[in-house]
């Protein structure tokens, strides 16, 4: 079952970067659209419509020790993200980064800019307002874009092929052990990897229907 | 005084034309602006709030400058010491009745009054999902108050209050800024209001194109 622990190990830790990154872009975006802006969103929004593979290709080219950034990293930080959780990491944090924006985004831009205006008037500063006002009022996008990531994190296959090849106990997640298992003609190993990516995904699933059961749009809307 | 010689392009969804104000509102005292519906209205209590900024003109209070767009001149919302009730009442949806008041202020016993005066206390554990529009409003209108600001912006604030309700919060609202010496500035449709008090009128006119 090492494979399945490696991919909820990369969820987890994805979904924490995302949560400390993604909000604060998500914010940020949903201020007043400018085109330099328009562009950002469009590169997070990317890896929705790209396949995975060719995003993985240029996440190679660009971890490769052999050129600038990977050169860079491996100098300077002794720092290896090609064929590495490390590398995984990183690249499931560009992969799932629309997953965790957009939900969120989206809920900011809903909110009535009056809500802000109403605690700038009673003298509050932008950070407070952010804190106390703004953020409470998107926490269900918040834990329904958390869920997304951590499930889309789970479900990833092309990228970590990519970058991460299939090293046991170190990139060989659950998606890619029942690829391996099926390849060698495995069927038992990769049919309780399967079943178990099936369950937790289920779940996952159910729970947030059930969480949402009274809001009246989809949570995955 | 609070001096005002503005001008703001409005494009709403009554056709675009352009807002021009010149005029005076005194201290102390409670002026209503009334006019009809899309004149601007909103704006012009935006633009003393400094949540809209007019494309050109000066906003002063006391001799002080709280805008002016030749310098890009605009005193800080959060600095100007005002309260605001919005059309929309702005409540906040994660907040208790308590907690509105309690984001204003400190003082408990002030909080105490405040309910009493609104007559909310038995409401001061529920949500906003949880009240009345009636109940909304006055909640709005309360958390206005909570930081006991020095001029008060309303917007349409008694709308969706019966007649009954009304009279007695605007009896209680009188005695509150004559205490704290609140200058109020009013938009309203009706014209039954504060009229024992200390009281002006100003006719917003438009100047379309």
């Amino acid at each position: 079952m090492e494979p399945i622990w490696l991919s909820i190990r990369l969820a987890i830790i994805t979904t924490i970067f995302l949560l400390i990154i993604g909000i604060p872009i998500a914010y940020w975006l949903s201020r007043k659209q400018t085109i330099f802006k328009i562009i950002i969103e469009a590169f997070i929004t990317m890896p929705l419509v790209l396949p995975p593979s060719v995003l993985g290709f240029y996440l190679l080219l660009a971890f490769s020790p052999n050129n600038g950034l990977g050169k860079w990293l491996h100098q300077y930080f002794d720092l290896q993200l090609v064929f590495s959780f490390k590398g995984l990491v990183f690249a499931s944090i560009i992969y799932s980064l629309p997953f965790m924006v957009s939900p969120i985004k989206a809920a900011f831009s809903h909110l009535p800019r009056s809500l802000a205006e109403a605690s700038y008037v009673m003298g509050k500063s932008k950070l407070k307002t952010f804190f106390y006002v703004l953020l409470p009022n998107v926490k269900p996008s918040i834990f329904t874009a958390a869920v997304l990531t951590f499930a889309h994190t789970l479900g990833e296959f092309g990228v970590v092929l990519m970058i991460g090849g299939n090293i046991p106990g170190e990139t060989k997640v659950a998606s890619i052990a029942i690829y391996d298992a099926v390849e060698t003609m495995d069927y038992h190993s990769a049919n309780s990897y399967a079943l178990v990516l099936f369950a937790i995904t289920f779940i996952i699933v159910i729970t947030v229907f059930l969480i949402n059961r009274n809001a009246i749009k989809s949570p995955f809307e | 005084m609070i001096k005002i010689a503005i001008g703001k392009k409005i494009d709403g969804r009554y056709g675009n034309f352009e807002l021009k104000v010149n005029t005076a509102f005194n201290l102390n005292a409670i002026t209503r602006i009334a006019g009809p519906s899309g004149i601007g209205k909103t704006t012009l209590l935006k633009i003393i709030a400094g949540l809209v900024l007019p494309d050109s003109g000066t906003v002063s209070v006391e001799n002080v400058l709280w805008f002016d767009q030749i310098s890009g001149f605009s005193k800080k919302v959060q600095d100007r010491q005002i309260g605001f009730v919005f059309q929309d009442y702005a409540l906040f949806p994660n907040m208790t009745v308590e907690k509105h008041l309690k984001f204003g202020t400190d003082d408990e016993s002030f909080i105490t009054h405040l309910l009493e005066l609104g007559e909310m206390t038995q409401l001061k554990n529920r949500l906003p999902k949880q009240l009345s529009g009636g109940q909304q409003q006055r909640l709005a209108i309360l958390r206005a108050l909570s930081t006991k600001p020095k001029l008060l912006l309303m917007d349409e604030p008694f709308a969706a209050l019966d007649q009954e309700l009304k009279s007695r919060l605007i009896t209680k609202l009188s005695h509150f800024f004559d205490e704290q010496q609140t200058t109020v500035i009013l938009v309203t449709h009706q014209d039954d209001q504060f009229i024992d008090y200390n009281s002006y009128s100003f006719e917003l006119k438009g100047i379309g194109d």
